[in-house]
Formats: structure tokens, sequence, C-alpha cells
């Protein structure tokens, strides 16, 4: 009969020469199993007398217990063994691209109203909205350019056939007079008007075309009235936009008198950059002044308790600007090569 | 307004340089547009007279010319030039010059030494002329600089002005402005009247005084208007952009540059009796100097004799009465025309004239007699003859008046925000004649007869912050009252559905409002379109009354730069006709938002087959742009749609936009390739967003139950499901429609909808008995309203 170290010697070294749980059931069968050598042992026992039975006892279950042991940590084994195999034949070509749907995008002059309505809406203005189809009046009367002002053969316009009285806006200002008719309006019960502070991007149109002029463009207007705003305000307000829009601490801004019928004192307003492509060179980029007294009054708005500024942007033009664009036109001809690159 | 930097500093003349010059003209609201030099930098070039001219021996096109160039002895200079002739005056470019791009060296030119090079005006730099050699004035000095005697150190600025500054059209008014701004002095030729030689007059007759209050005329007798402009006229005028024609009207166009005066010189002998300026009667035309006939409408001011229309006043004069070279007689008119009278007319007649450009922004109306002074003076040193008497009928009643203007220093600091004292600002004022007198706390300002400008306080405020200087004025941040921004929860910015429109892989465009009206008509079915009554072009005529064209067209665009896959949308205001439109009468103007999907449904990848995008998948993308809200759908006939593929859009009962492949009709005209799918929708329904309801969560367990439901083809799933939904219980939380079957099984007219029913309760876990009998009672309803039979 084997020895009981030799029984666990063999157990122990039949267990690690199989591969697979199975067979390792089957060896464990061997040892632990009905018939199995140390079943056997213990089933003979009986047959021991009583004062070496104790003692035999106890080492047949110390073998057992020592082959029980082995088998568990071979099955451990076996287990993460097969485990890592199973992992190894999932891996993945990582590198291949992702499943989806793609990305699309917004127009560039998008991107350029969203910045810009975030900055103003920043330091408390709201966006106003006023309709393309406009009245005459709105358009030109109530920005204090009556019939026959030589101010109006600045702007083309496009007239509605039919309508004598009705065109295509040829500016954004004329929601200045319906922004303040609204907000007196809204105010008029209380006696005070709180400060208005709005800004209205939207399409305008005038009769030209080229490479730097479209017969629709985009522009936005800027107005703030209150009690104490001075032409000191609007420098402030718009060098400041100009610079946390351009994300430049030394972009010169430069206001120079013009004229224009509905601000008085007007500024034109050019900038120049530091570096880039058009380093140092002036660009003209908005239009603004204080209001008018006649568009304060049209407005409902007490020209000598109010002042108020106001400014007219190009946003195409702060587009091209910020984006490096050379041609107006592509913002509207709709290519997805080319829109596909403001992503 | 174009000058030349000469001629303005003849007449002020501050110690600064040209840039200087133009950016303090800029900064003062002079906008200096452009800044050219008459002349490119060169040297060494000199007055040389050709003494001689023989042919070269050794080559056929050279002559070999001895040149006098005031050294003593005369150059030799090989030339190759066809005018080259001796006794001609030319300019020549000594050994050592520097020309534009080259330097001149001693050569030898085929075996003949040329010490110099003659000069044609494009080598100079001068002109494009290339002709031949550029001939100088005969009585030019020979060795003389050629820059100094053509006056080429020069430029030509060209200055942007805004319409109220009519009295900056002229050097007078422009030199008047800079020596404001610099403090240099200012002296124009000094005019002496020209005493009256001949006692010959013409009345004149002011019929329309309001229109013209004053007018002077003149005849001057026994002119030789054949006599040349002299050079320096010619050169100033060429400079301010005007091209010299004849001497009579070279004065009076100098006259004009010079003081701002337009004048105009008739010839004397085809006029008949006095002069009237008056308004038109029915029927008459005056045949113009640019050779066109008009009919001068009712409002527009003439200039006639006792015999006919003579000229459009202070617009443009008529060719029959205007001068010629055989004219010796000459009536010259210098007069004022209100600015009201001519304002817009040119422009009816669709052109502009200098004359009319400075009337209709309001001329001195203190200057026709010195600015008829001095073209008289011009004329008879130019041309010889005598002059009458200067004739001049004036209404004072109709001239305009400059009453005092009132300006609050207090306000002006207000206004301005900055802190200037009274003394400045009369300093400011004063300094471009304005005369100014304190009147307690307030200042009152009298403008002078050349300003037309101010008329009221906020016009004196501008005057002194442009002259203190806009630079001048702090930029300082605002300060004001702060109140927080409304921020509606029910309403999303549009913003936000942009965003998501990108992120489900479209591309936003924006397309021009005006489109072709065919598109109006057969994608719209509008016949009725919005028209402009002037577009710029046929196929931008018409508003338009949806964004569906335009995309369509973006679509075929991008097909032909080679695009396959093609996913747009826009936002954008749209027009229709409407009685009680707001804010607007006769029109409405929503805005719109539309998307359209052509091509494959993904990018091309490896994980996934391709297929065609189709309707669902953009279904998909609209009930996402309204995610959490439900939409409905039904048929719809649209112009632009497959009639079986279009739904009407539906929130809340009402229709709100369309869904639906493109007409196969229109894929195939425009070449849309594969039947793109769009949708369009008011963009206001889009930003209504509901506020959200917080609802029990219940802890009961959820049960579920399918239905398959065999129903005729027709049938579609929305019936079924408000059929199924109609009065079950509270305990129905929903049915949702999860498969459709046909095929195999099923008869061929036939479909499968099936449909998961799940039923739960807060209070309670639901019994079986009840279960079965709430799905029992919608079963049943199916049966009987629709004609459904379970699917075993």
């Amino acid at each position: 009969m084997d020895k009981l170290d030799h029984i666990v010697e063999e157990a122990v070294s039949a267990f690690a020469a199989v591969s697979d749980a199975a067979q390792l059931e089957q060896v464990k069968a061997r040892y632990l199993g009905k018939t199995g050598a140390l079943t056997e042992r213990l089933k003979a026992l009986g047959k021991l007398p009583a004062e070496e039975r104790r003692t035999a006892g106890a080492e047949i279950n110390k073998a057992k217990t020592a082959v029980e042991s082995a088998l568990e940590a071979r099955r451990e084994a076996l287990r993460e063994e097969r485990l890592l195999a199973q992992l190894a034949s999932e891996a993945l070509d990582v590198t291949l691209p992702g499943r989806g749907t793609g990305q699309g995008g917004l127009h560039p002059i998008t991107l350029t109203l969203e910045r810009l309505e975030s900055l103003f809406r920043s330091i408390g203005f709201v966006v106003a909205d006023g309709p393309e189809i406009e009245t005459d009046w709105h358009n030109f009367t109530s920005m204090n350019t009556p019939e026959n002002h030589p101010a109006r053969s600045m702007h083309d316009t496009f007239y509605i056939e039919g309508r004598e009285d009705v065109l295509l806006r040829t500016h954004t200002s004329p929601v200045q007079n319906r922004a303040m008719v609204a907000h007196v309006a809204r105010h008029a019960e209380t006696g005070t008007m709180p400060d208005l502070r709005i800004i209205a991007p939207g399409r305008v149109y005038r009769v030209d075309s080229d490479a730097t002029h479209s017969p629709m463009f985009h522009q936005v207007e800027g107005l703030w009235v209150g009690e104490d705003v001075s032409f000191a305000d609007l420098k402030g307000v718009v060098a400041d936009f100009l610079r946390k829009f351009f994300e430049s601490d030394d972009l010169q801004v430069r206001f120079r008198p013009s004229f224009f019928p509905f601000t008085e004192p007007s500024a034109e307003i050019d900038v120049a950059f530091m570096s880039g492509a058009l380093e140092g060179r002036w660009l003209e980029i908005a239009g603004c002044g204080m209001v008018h007294p006649n568009v304060l009054r049209m407005g409902g708005i007490d020209p000598e308790r109010y002042t108020g500024f106001a400014f007219g942007m190009g946003l195409d033009r702060l587009a091209m600007l910020r984006y490096g664009i050379n041609d107006l036109r592509l913002f509207f001809e709709s290519d997805l090569r080319f829109l596909s690159q403001f992503r | 307004m174009q000058f030349s930097e000469q001629w303005l500093r003849s007449v002020c003349n501050p110690q600064i340089d040209s840039d200087e010059l133009g950016h303090r003209l800029t900064m003062a609201g002079l906008e200096v547009e452009e800044c050219d030099p008459v002349a490119p930098p060169f040297s060494g070039v000199v007055v040389a007279r050709i003494v001689s001219a023989e042919p070269h021996p050794n080559a056929d096109k050279l002559k070999v010319c001895q040149v006098d160039a005031g050294q003593g002895e005369s150059l030799q200079i090989v030339c190759g030039a066809p005018n080259a002739a001796a006794g001609m005056k030319v300019p020549l470019a000594m050994v050592g010059a520097s020309l534009p791009g080259f330097q001149i060296k001693a050569a030898k030119l085929r075996g003949v030494e040329s010490s110099g090079m003659l000069c044609s005006a494009r080598e100079l730099g001068l002109s494009e002329d290339h002709g031949g050699l550029l001939a100088l004035d005969d009585d030019l000095e020979v060795g003389r600089d050629v820059r100094e005697v053509l006056s080429l150190d020069d430029r030509k600025f060209t200055i942007k002005l805004t319409p109220n500054r009519a009295d900056c059209l002229s050097i007078a008014g422009i030199a008047r402005e800079l020596s404001a701004l610099t403090g240099a002095a200012m002296a124009l030729p000094v005019v002496e009247p020209v005493p009256a030689a001949l006692p010959d007059r013409r009345e004149i007759v002011l019929d329309a005084p309001q229109a013209c209050p004053r007018y002077c005329g003149r005849i001057l007798r026994g002119v030789d208007a054949r006599s040349p402009s002299p050079d320096w006229m010619k050169r100033r005028l060429e400079r301010s952009g005007v091209r010299p024609i004849s001497a009579l009207v070279d004065v009076t166009n100098y006259v004009m540059l010079e003081l701002g005066q337009p004048l105009h010189a008739f010839d004397d002998s085809k006029l008949s009796g006095a002069i009237h300026v008056r308004f038109p009667s029915p029927g008459e035309s005056v045949l113009l100097l640019n050779e066109q006939v008009v009919k001068p409408s009712a409002d527009t001011l003439l200039i006639a004799d006792e015999a006919r229309a003579l000229a459009l006043a202070g617009i443009m004069g008529g060719e029959e009465s205007g001068v010629t070279l055989d004219t010796t007689d000459v009536f010259l008119e210098s007069a004022f025309f209100a600015p009201e009278a001519i304002a817009g007319r040119a422009r009816q007649y669709g052109f502009t004239s200098d004359a009319s450009h400075r009337f209709e922004r309001g001329v001195d109306y203190e200057l026709a007699v010195q600015a008829i002074e001095r073209a008289t003076r011009l004329i008879l040193d130019i041309c010889g003859g005598k002059a009458g008497p200067v004739v001049e009928a004036v209404d004072q009643a109709g001239l305009p008046t400059r009453p005092a203007v009132r300006v609050r220093p207090e306000r002006v600091r207000k206004v301005l925000g900055i802190g200037l004292s009274d003394e400045q600002m009369v300093a400011l004022l004063e300094s471009v004649q304005l005369s100014v007198r304190r009147e307690g706390e307030v200042l009152e300002v009298t403008p002078p007869s050349f300003r037309f400008d101010i008329t009221i306080e906020e016009d004196l405020i501008e005057e002194i912050v442009r002259l203190y200087g806009y630079d001048e004025v702090p930029t300082a941040p605002p300060r004001g009252r702060i109140s927080m921004l409304e921020r509606p929860e029910t309403r999303r910015p549009l913003a936000e559905v942009r965003r998501l429109l990108a992120d489900r892989d479209y591309q936003e465009v924006i397309n021009y409002a005006f489109v072709d009206a065919a598109w109006e008509r057969d994608l719209c079915g509008n016949e009725g379109a919005i028209r402009l009554a002037n577009p710029i072009a046929s196929q931008m005529s018409v508003m338009r009354s949806s964004l569906i064209p335009g995309l369509i067209s973006s679509l075929a665009a991008n097909r032909k730069r080679q695009q396959s896959r093609i996913r747009l949308f826009e936002s954008g205001r749209c027009f229709e006709r409407k009685a009680d439109g707001e804010p607007v009468t006769g029109f409405h103007q929503p805005l719109k938002l539309a998307a359209l999907a052509a091509g494959s449904a993904l990018s091309e990848q490896w994980g996934s087959a391709e297929r065609a995008v189709d309707f669902y998948d953009v279904k998909g993308d609209l009930e996402a742009v309204f995610a959490p809200a439900r939409l409905d759908f039904e048929p719809v006939s649209h112009p632009a749609l497959h009639p079986g593929r279009a739904a009407s859009v539906k929130r809340g009962g009402r229709h709100i936009g369309v869904l639906g492949e493109v007409h196969p009709l229109w894929v195939e005209r425009y070449d849309l390739g594969s039947a793109p799918v769009l949708f369009e929708i008011e963009l206001d329904a889009v930003l209504d967003r509901t506020m959200p309801a917080y609802a029990e969560v219940s802890r009961f367990p959820i049960v579920s139950r399918d239905l398959a439901l065999i129903l005729d083809g027709g049938v579609s799933a929305a019936r079924v499901r408000s059929v199924l939904l109609a009065g079950t219980p509270a305990i129905v939380k929903s049915i949702e429609l999860f498969d459709v079957y046909q095929g195999k099984g099923i008869e061929p007219e036939k479909r499968s909808l099936a449909f998961r029913v799940l039923m739960q309760d807060t209070q309670r876990t639901l019994e079986d008995a009840e279960v079965d009998a709430t799905v029992a009672a919608i079963v049943e309803k199916a049966v009987s309203t629709l004609g459904a039979r379970l699917r075993g």
C-alpha cells in the first residue's frame, strides 16, 4: 500500500498535468471519488485495531485535506486561465473608428451672433427683434431721415411691389423705435422708466452685389437709453465688446466723427489688430452715436430727461475678421466644404 | 471730394506732413479715403531741349540727339522715341538719375555713347502714355528739376464727406477746417471786384424766390474761348478729378472747387431777353449737356430766358445754350438754390452732377458775388474780353436764416461724459467761425452762412466733441442700475434648437430671403408671392414664403460640388400676405425652421450597413427637436412632397408644418439624387416648452402586456393607438407601438401592429383579473372599432 504522502504527491502532480476542468474532475475521482485511493483508505480504517484507528484516521484526513486544497488551487488556476483565454479571444481593434451619426455644425454668422449675444447679455442687454419687411416710416422717418434727405441716397432700398410705404429694411435701426415704444408702454404706469438696453441682430437688405457687398447681409443694432448715458459710456461699451469679442486686449479701437441722421454726435468705429494678416490697418467696423433727440421723441421718450447711445455693426464683417474669411458671398452659398470648417 | 494737397497748402499750410494732415482731417470727420502721390519717387530728371536729332548710324529706329540741359555744353543721348525732334522740350534723366525701377548710367547703344535718357510719361510713372517723349511746355527753363516745374511733389487726397458737411466741398472749406484743427493761418486769393467795362446787362426775374432767392448774372463780351487754360489750373483740376475741357468751362469748375460755388457759363448770343428762374410749364423739355432730353417734373426748377427753358437749375446746363469754342459772349451764372428745391431731383433723371451734389447739401448763400468776381477775373485773364456789371436779383425773405442756437455747457458735459470748461467750448466753437455769445448759463451760437448743419443743441455738442477730439473722450466702463434678465422656462432659446440639429448631423445654412418666383409657384403652390419692385435679378424677385425651395437649391448646389451625403437646416424669416398682419399691415413674417437630409442615413462607416436616409429617420430627428412634447402626423398634400410620403405636423391639434419626401418630379428636375426627406415647421411652435410637472412615482410593480393586432393595411398606427387609448382606466400608463409586421402568415393587404400596454397603480399591486379585464376591453375596442383580430 502506498504511503499517504506519496498519494498526496501523486495527486498534486496529476492535478497539475490536466489542462481543463473536466479532466480535473476525472482525476479528482481517482483520489477522492467513491473508489478513490484516499476513500479506500478511509473505508479500510475499520479493519485496523482501535488503538491505531485514531492515529491512522488523523493521518488520512490530513492527506485528504492536502489533496482537496491542491484540487481547489488547481481549479482556481484553470478558471483564471480560461478567463484570460476568453478575454484574449475577445480583444478588439481599438483603433477602428467609432460607430455613429456624425456631427453637423452652425453657420459662422450664427457662431458670431451667439458670441455677440452672450457678451452683451453679460452686461444686461436683451435681444430684440423686428420685421424684415418694414414700413418706410420705421426704416427712415422714425430714424430721423425724412423724404428727400440726402442720407436716403446712402441706402439703395428694395421696395415691395404695389406698396410704396413698405420696403425691405436697409438696417436694423428701425428696431430702435419699436423697442422704445414697447418699453415706454411697459413702464407707462410706474412713472420711472428703467434703462432700455437691447441688441437687435438680423438680416438687412440693400440693392448691392459684389465681393464685399451682398444684397442681403446681417447687422446688429445696439441701444442703451437711460437717465445718465453718455458718449463716454458708448466708447466704453463698444471698445470693451470689441476687445472681448476678438479676445485681444491690445486691439486698437478708434472713434472718428461721422454722420448718421439718427445719432448725434455720430462716430465710425475703426479697429486695428496688432498681429495677423491685417496687422496695423484701420478697418471700419461699426457706426454709432448718441441717439438723436428726434429719434427719442418719436419713440415716446423725453430727450431732456433721457439720453442714449446706439450702434450698428455688420455681423458678417465681424465673422469675416474673426475667422479670416475674405469673401462675403461664401456665407450665402450653402457650400458644405466651406461651412463644415466652423464645427 | 478729391483735391490736390499743394492746392490746399497754397491756402492753409500747417507744418505737418501729408500723413499727419490726412490723419487730422480723418479724425475731424473728413475721412481721408485715399492719398496718392501724383508721381512715384524719382530724381535727377531735368527739363532739356533737343538741339538736334540725327539718325543712328547702326539702328533704324534710334536717333542720336544733342540735348541742352543747361550745363553749358550739350549732352549726347540715344533715343528711340518716334516724336523726338529738334526744338522740343522734354524730361531728361541724367546719368545718376533714379527712376521708378531703374538707375540711369552712361552707356553705349549700338556703338554710340549715350549719357542719359529722354523720358516718356510712363517712364516717369506719370501715366500709361508710352507713345513718345513727354512734351514739356516750351517756356520752361532748361536744367530745372522736372518735379519742381510740374509740381510733382503733390498728392491727390480723396475725402469721403458725410452729407451734413457740404461746407467742405471746396478747397476753401477744407482749409477752414484745417486752420481750425492746426491753428495755421488761412489765406484765399484776394478777389477784387472787376469793375464793369461794358454797360450790357441781362435782367433777372426770380419767379420762384423760395427755391432761388439769389441769382447773379454777368455778361462778358469779346472773350477768346479757344485760349488754353494755364497749366497750373489744368493740373489742379486734374488732380481734383476734373477733366480740363476749355478755358471757360475750366474756370467755372476751378472756382467751384476753390470756393464751393457752382457756376454756369451760357453763350450769351443764344439767349433772348431776361433770365427767369421758374418751375416748368406743362410739356417743356430740355436737351442737357450730357445729351439727355429731360421732361422736367413740376418740382424741378428751371433756368429759362423769354423764349425757352435753358437748363435745370443747380443740376445741369442745356446743350443748346452752353458755351463752345466759338463763344465770344458769355453770360455767367452764380446763384443760390435752396437745398429742398434741388434734393433728389437729379436722381429722378438718373444722374448726379457736381452742382446738384453741392446745392442739395447746401451752398453758402452769401458766396455768389465773390464767386462771380473770381470767375470774371480768371476769364478776363485767360481769354481776354470785357465784363458788364454784376446783376444781382435777391429775395431776402427767401434766403436761409441763421438763428442763434442755444447750448448749455452743463448739458454738453452730461451728454459727452467729459469735464470740458465753458471757456474751452467757446474756443472750440469760435475756431470754426461760429460766433458765440454768453447768456447766463447758456451759450448762444450763431453759425455762419456756409454751415447748413447747425440748428439744434446736439449739433453744437457734436461740433464741440469733434473739435475737441473723439480720442480725448475717456473710454470708461459704463455704470448703470442692474437687474437680472428674464429667463422664461417655458420658452427655450433658438440657439438650443440650432445646437440640437447640429448635434444630429445637420449643417446650418443661410439662404437669400428673395427667391425665384418659379420656386414659390412650383414648390410652395404660391401664385401670389410678394414681389420686389426693384429686384437685382429675376431669380431673386420674390420674397420666400418657405425655407423649402432654398434648402432644395442648396442640396442641388452641393451635389454639383461632389457631395453625396447632405444634411442641411436653416432658420429664418418667411413672408406671406396677410391683410391684418402684424407688425406691418398686409404681411405675415413668421420665423420658420426647416431641415433636409439626402444620401446615406449614416456617414460612411465600416460598422454599419449603408442605407439611404428615409422618411422615418428625418421624422425621428423632428421628434427629437420637440421632445419631450409629442407631435401628431396626418397625411397631407404639398406641392414639394411625394403625395404618399408627406405629413402634416401637428402639435396640440394645430398644424405647425410639414414632413415628407421630396416629390420625384422635383428630384428628377433638379437632379437631387435619391429621394431627400425634409421638414419645415413654425419656429414659434418649436420654442414653446411645457413646464415640467411632478407626478408621483409608483412603488408597486408595473405590468406589461403585448398585443399583436392584425388590421387592414390602410389603418394608420396613430389611429389604432388613439382607439386603444380612448377611455382606458387610470391604471393604463402607456400604449406604445413596438413592432410592425407584414408578410408570411398574414393576408397580403393586412399588417400586424404590436403594442405594449403598461399598467400600474400608485397605491396597490394590480391583480391579474383586473389586468386581464383591462386588456380584454382594449382588444374588444380594436375588434369592434377597427375590425382588428388578435394575432395568434
